[in-house]
């Protein structure tokens, strides 16, 4: 009684498969973008979207000298931890570089202002605290630092 | 306490062969029983779910200390997601509606084989999406 009828073996197999299929896809889809820094929206190439630049106090510690990188973490984040210390062994690297990292959802203001989709999203603000460039999903190191090099020229 | 993150991928794993057999087979009770699985998971914690006792009796001896732990948290708001789906998927099939068993199920294999084939923990990204879509600003209830 409780073999359900409500799917036959074909129509079971035929479910099955797509989704396999729509899961492989999305997952190679997400496995090339995830950790790669876009060039975001609000950038300094783009002056009209300057009013979502987050200042200090917003952030709740000063930017830094030359260059920040603002990372939203949460509870539930699993990479956000190897995210913090790729960005924490850069930030020590490069002089006048800081990190800041925001819990995304104690301040969700923030989250909505800035658009922020996934944790770990990692912004780089330039000297002026113009968002640059933004990578969601853990970067690598060598990504965060041609990016820093990116934001400080 | 930390979890092993090959534990994890191991109980994906076996999660996704499991709801591979219930969509072939239209099976409630191989359901059910994963359904166990999941809310065991959530509730009491990864560690104990039974895949995740499979995994420290069987796997974790050969393959020594893991390179890397991570938090709990995450893992366990997932298996509560993947709790929620097949209770779903069960009362479409129990109660003979005619897309909701399938469907519940389907996504939840969707889910359990992106965190088993690429490591990506869909419950975990949906939770920020969740937040930011309530209002408020209040501490998370979790």
């Amino acid at each position: 009684m409780l073999d359900g009828a409500a799917i036959s073996g074909g129509a079971g197999a035929a479910v099955l498969a797509a989704t396999l299929v729509a899961a492989t896809a999305a997952g190679l889809l997400w496995r090339r973008a995830n950790g790669r820094f876009r060039r975001a929206a609000g950038s300094a190439a783009d002056e009209g979207e300057e009013a979502a630049m987050p200042t200090g106090t917003d952030l709740g510690a000063p930017l830094g000298e030359r260059a920040t990188l603002v990372q939203f973490s949460s509870a539930f984040c699993q990479p956000c931890r190897a995210t913090r210390r790729v960005l924490a062994e850069v930030a020590a690297m490069v002089d006048g570089v800081a990190h800041i990292e925001v819990d995304a959802e104690a301040r969700l203001d923030l989250v909505r202002a800035l658009d922020i989709m996934r944790t770990p999203t990692v912004l780089v603000l330039d000297s002026a605290g113009r968002i640059r460039t933004r990578a969601s999903g853990q970067p690598r190191r060598a990504d965060v630092i041609a990016a820093i090099g990116a934001a400080v020229d | 306490m930390q979890v092993d993150p090959r534990g994890q991928r191991f109980a994906a794993a076996l999660t996704s062969a499991v709801l591979a057999a219930v969509l072939i087979t239209g099976s409630a009770w191989l359901l059910a029983a994963q359904a166990a699985v999941f809310l065991v998971g959530a509730v009491a914690g990864v560690r104990y779910s039974p895949y995740g006792l499979l995994y420290a009796r069987l796997l974790r001896p050969r393959l020594g200390p893991p390179p890397e732990s991570e938090a709990p948290g995450p893992p366990r708001f997932a298996q509560a997601v993947g709790a929620a789906f097949s209770v779903a998927g069960l009362v479409g099939l129990l109660a003979g509606v005619p897309v909701l068993g399938p469907a519940a199920v389907a996504a939840a294999l969707f889910a359990a084989f992106l965190n088993a084939a690429f490591g990506l923990c869909l419950g975990c990204e949906v939770y920020l999406l969740l937040r930011r879509a309530l209002p408020g600003d209040r501490a998370a209830a979790a």
